[in-house]
């Protein structure tokens, strides 16, 4: 599982993190990606980024599919204390409670945050 | 599950986020400046008093050290590297920054 | 047990670099098998041999080294990592090599445990 924290752009925890998703998603590994804390804000509609000179990535994001990377999923609280709804998500993803994802995480082999 | 905080409760909210997805025994470990969210008497005190009821909650001896923090929260139990390895064997491990 | 260790930070500016060392020798003492250190992020910077702190201060880089050559640990950039931040093949110290992200999901396969150390 691949735990995405950080917001895109102002570091590069994020575009790294995909990196290695894409990677491990080509080496047929079983993946969920979740996003929690400034995480959500990867997945943020209208990004923009031609005016701060660092390639954008959101819509990679939207490719994850076509990886067999079936399982996103965003933490409602996060989400919700940005102001933010699924509506305002370039991609579909599950929205779960904090203890729906503590579940998933206490299932997996490895966790590696972003 | 091993939970694993490195950052000062004072300047990130890694630690707050963090409990939200622990579940009941799993045991947290404070690392590195995670640690001052241990020193008795602070602000996260409470909250430790409250982890403490259904979690174990450990920190880095060395660390604590380095820090100069001698007096934990009550319950809380300092380990060094080879806790920490101890704690590895016997859970997966999820490292929170 | 086998044991794999992810350091997504570079040396000095945090202490990950140094809790992740730290860790590998306990693990090694009580005689546990750390397979592997990969390097990500920052982490790559850990294993130039340009490096050269003050004499009174620890070398990171030498460090790696030396746990490396004594206990057989694979120290391993990230190629891709590597080439953003200017590591190649040139400046690794002994023990250190670069490769893909691909030994990264090996190695987490492999080992019982995979622990990450980043800030």
């Amino acid at each position: 599982m691949h735990v995405l924290r950080h917001a895109p752009h102002g570091t590069i925890y994020t575009y790294e993190g995909l990196e290695m998703i894409l990677i491990m998603a080509a080496y047929e590994q079983d993946l969920s990606v979740v996003f929690i804390g400034d995480g959500v804000y990867a997945l943020k509609k209208g990004q923009d980024t031609s005016g701060i000179g660092i390639k954008g990535f959101s819509k990679t994001f939207m490719a994850l599919d076509g990886y067999d990377v079936e399982k996103l999923y965003i933490d409602s609280v996060s989400l919700a204390e940005r102001g933010l709804t699924a509506d305002d998500l370039v991609v579909d993803v599950e929205v779960l409670d904090a203890e729906e994802i503590g579940r998933l995480m206490k299932e997996q082999d490895v966790i590696i945050h972003h | 599950m091993l939970h694993t905080i490195n950052k000062s409760p004072f300047e990130k909210n890694t630690f707050e986020t963090c409990i939200r997805f622990v579940l009941p025994g799993d045991p947290l470990l404070f690392i590195e400046d995670g640690v001052y969210a241990v020193q008795s008497g602070n602000r996260f005190s409470p909250a430790i008093k409250r982890v403490l009821e259904t979690n174990p909650v450990f920190a880095l001896g060395p660390d604590l050290d380095a820090r100069g923090i001698t007096a934990l929260s009550e319950g809380v139990e300092s380990v060094d590297y080879d806790g920490f390895v101890a704690l590895v064997e016997e859970h997966q491990v999820n490292s929170w920054f | 047990m086998k044991i794999g260790i992810l350091l997504k930070e570079g040396p000095y500016n945090h202490q990950a670099s140094d809790t992740a060392f730290k860790f590998a020798e306990a693990a090694i003492k009580k005689g546990h098998t750390v397979d592997a250190v990969f390097l990500y992020n920052d982490g790559v910077t850990n294993v130039t041999k340009l490096m050269d702190p003050p004499q009174d201060d620890r070398n990171i880089a030498a460090r790696w080294s030396e746990l490396s050559k004594k206990h057989g640990v694979e120290i391993l950039a990230c190629i891709a990592a590597s080439k953003r931040r200017g590591i190649s093949d040139d400046v690794l110290v002994e023990g250190s090599a670069i490769t893909g992200l691909g030994t990264l999901t090996d190695i987490a396969i492999r080992n019982d445990r995979l622990v990450t150390f980043g800030d």
